[in-house]
C-alpha cells in the first residue's frame, strides 16, 4: 500500500496515545467522582456541581456522563467513582449489591418532540400511528425505547416508526434537523433543546415513568463527601434545580 | 519478494514492532475469550442478527459499485492529467478518510436530508433518502470513495504512461488505451482498492447513524446492531463483533491474495 500515508497514520496514532496519558486528576485536596446518566448533564454540571464545591472548599467534583447501562457496566468493570446516579432502576438493580444509600431523586415522562413548525401537525399521542408522519422513536434495547413500547402497550397504538435509534440524544437529533415530523424523548430533552424543538405533552405519558435512583458506590474512599452529595441532590435545593430542568418528583 | 541476504531491518526495530502488533491482536484475542461458544450460533443467527449482516452486505456491495463508478474516473483525472488546483482537489477528495465520520454523517445531513440543500430538489423528483437503505449506501459510499482514489492513483503513478504512449502512437482511441491497457496494468490496484472501499464500507458507522436512522432491515447494519445490542445483550454484541472480525480477516486475506498473484 502507500507507505507514506501509513506512516503517517502510525505518527498521528502515536502522537494521539501520547497526548492522552497527561491527565493531571489527582489534585492536592479530595475529588469526588460522579457517574450521572446523560439527561442529568446540565442540571449536575452547571447547578448543582458548583454549590457543592462552594460549600465543600477543596473539595474538586468530576462529573462523567453517559448511558446508564454504560455507567452501570463501568462500575460493575471496577471504575474508581464515589456516586452513581441512574435514569431507571434497571441499571441500579444490576449493582445493587455494590452501593449504599439508594435513593429515588427524580422522574422523567416521555414527550413527543416535534420541528418548531410541526410539519405534520401531530398534536397526541394517536397522531404518531399516521404512516403519513416519518416517526422516530428508542430501540425496545434502551429505557427510552422500553418506555414507549410500555405505552403502545397499554394504549393498544402501534407506531410504526422509520428509525429506532440507540439513543435519545440520536432521536431529538433527527427531529432537531426536520428528518423526522416526531420523535419521542423526555421531557427533560424537549427543555434542554430550547426553540430547537416544540414538545406536545401527552396524558398517556403517564404509563410510563422513568424513576431515577441515586447512591453512593461502597468502594467510595469519599464516603462522607458521597453522602453529602446525594444529600444535596434530595434536599430542597437539589430538587428545585431538577424541577427547571424539566424533572418531576419521584 | 526481496532477497534474503540484507533485510535492511536493525534489529532494535522488533521491539516497538512487537508491542505494535500486539497492540493490535491483544484486544482481539481479549473479545474472543469473552465469546459464549455453546450459545455463539443462537446468538449470531437471530433474526435481527441476519437481517443486519444481509442489510451490510448488500449495502456495502453497492456502495463499491458507486465507488468503482466514481473512483476509477476520479483516479484516472488525478494521476494522468494536470490543471490549476489539482492538489487542492486531491486533498478535498481525501478528505473523508480523515473527518470523523459522524462530521461526514452531518454534512450528509445537510445536503441530501429532508431540509438540506438538495432536499427540495430531490421531493420534487419523488426520491426519498432520509431512513432509506439509500441513505447507508451514500454514507459508505462518502467514506469509502477516498481508499478506492488513493490507491488506484499509486497504482497509476507507478505503472507509468510509457504504454499508454505507445498504445497512443499506434493509433489506439483514448477510450481503447484506458480500457485495454491501463485498466489491465493497474488491475491489482484497483482489486485492493475495491476490497478495501468494501471493507470500509462494511465497518461504517458514524455516518449511518447520524445520517440513515437506524431500522431493521432497513438502515441498521452490522455495527449498528453491535452498538444496539450493547445496551441490553453484551453477549450478543460480542458474537457479532466475532463475525465482523472474520469477515474483515477474509477480506484483508483476500487483498494479499490479489497483490501475491500481481
Amino acid at each position: 500500500m502507500n507507505r507514506p500515508l501509513v506512516v503517517s497514520t502510525l505518527l498521528v496514532l502515536l502522537a494521539t496515545a501520547a497526548g492522552c496519558g497527561s491527565d493531571a486528576d489527582e489534585s492536592s485536596d479530595s475529588t469526588l467522582t460522579v457517574l450521572g446518566a446523560a439527561s442529568l448533564q446540565s442540571t449536575f454540571e452547571e447547578v448543582l456541581g458548583p454549590r457543592f464545591e462552594d460549600s465543600h472548599p477543596g473539595v474538586t467534583i468530576k462529573f462523567s456522563f453517559a448511558g446508564s447501562s454504560d455507567l452501570s457496566a463501568q462500575i460493575d468493570q471496577g471504575a474508581e467513582a464515589d456516586v452513581f446516579a441512574s435514569a431507571d432502576a434497571a441499571n441500579m438493580d444490576k449493582i445493587d449489591d455494590q452501593v449504599d444509600n439508594r435513593v429515588d431523586f427524580a422522574s422523567n415522562t416521555l414527550q413527543i418532540a416535534v420541528p418548531p413548525d410541526n410539519p405534520a401537525s401531530v398534536s397526541a399521542f394517536a397522531d404518531l400511528t399516521s404512516p403519513d408522519v416519518n416517526v422516530v422513536v428508542c430501540a425496545p434495547e434502551v429505557p427510552c425505547g422500553a418506555a414507549a413500547v410500555k405505552i403502545e402497550e397499554a394504549t393498544g397504538e402501534q407506531i410504526d416508526p422509520v428509525s429506532e435509534e440507540a439513543s435519545v440524544t440520536d432521536v431529538l437529533n433527527k427531529v432537531v434537523t426536520g428528518e423526522a415530523d416526531a420523535g419521542l424523548v423526555y421531557v427533560t430533552d424537549v427543555q434542554a433543546a430550547g426553540s430547537d424543538v416544540r414538545g406536545v405533552p401527552f396524558d398517556e405519558s403517564d404509563e410510563a415513568v422513568n424513576v431515577y435512583p441515586i447512591a453512593t458506590l461502597a468502594d467510595s474512599a469519599n464516603a462522607g463527601l458521597a453522602k453529602d452529595f446525594v444529600d444535596l441532590v434530595t434536599s430542597d435545593e437539589g430538587q428545585q434545580a431538577l424541577r427547571d430542568a424539566g424533572f418531576a418528583r419521584p | 519478494m526481496a532477497g534474503h541476504s540484507y533485510s535492511g531491518v536493525p534489529r532494535w526495530v522488533y521491539a516497538p514492532a512487537a508491542v505494535g502488533a500486539l497492540f493490535i491482536v491483544l484486544p482481539l484475542v481479549a473479545m474472543g475469550t469473552r465469546v459464549r461458544w455453546t450459545e455463539f450460533f443462537s446468538l449470531v443467527s437471530s433474526d435481527a442478527s441476519v437481517a443486519a449482516l444481509l442489510l451490510s452486505l448488500r449495502t456495502s456491495a453497492a456502495s463499491t459499485v458507486l465507488c468503482v463508478v466514481l473512483g476509477v474516473p476520479m483516479a484516472l483525472v488525478l494521476a494522468r492529467t494536470s490543471f490549476p488546483g489539482q492538489d487542492l482537489l486531491r486533498s478535498l477528495a481525501l478528505l473523508p478518510l480523515v473527518l470523523p465520520p459522524v462530521v461526514g454523517g452531518i454534512a450528509l445531513l445537510y445536503t441530501f436530508g429532508r431540509r438540506g440543500l438538495l432536499g427540495d430538489t430531490m421531493e420534487v423528483l419523488g426520491i426519498q433518502i432520509a431512513f432509506s437503505t439509500m441513505a447507508v449506501v451514500l454514507a459508505q459510499t462518502f467514506v469509502a470513495l477516498p481508499f478506492l482514489v488513493l490507491s488506484l492513483e499509486g497504482s497509476l503513478r507507478t505503472a507509468g504512461q510509457r504504454y499508454e504512449e505507445v498504445a497512443a502512437t499506434l493509433g489506439a482511441t483514448p477510450t481503447t488505451v484506458v480500457r485495454r491497457v491501463t485498466v489491465p496494468l493497474v488491475l491489482p490496484g484497483l482489486v485492493a482498492g475495491t476490497v478495501l472501499s468494501f471493507a470500509r464500507a462494511l465497518g461504517e458507522f458514524g455516518a449511518t447513524l447520524t445520517f440513515a436512522g437506524s431500522l431493521q432491515g432497513v438502515t441498521r447494519t452490522l455495527p449498528l446492531e453491535i452498538y444496539l445490542k450493547r445496551e441490553s445483550d453484551a453477549d450478543a454484541a460480542v458474537a457479532l463483533s466475532l463475525v465482523l472480525v472474520v469477515v474483515a480477516v477474509v477480506v484483508v486475506a483476500l487483498t494479499r491474495g490479489t497483490r501475491r498473484t500481481a
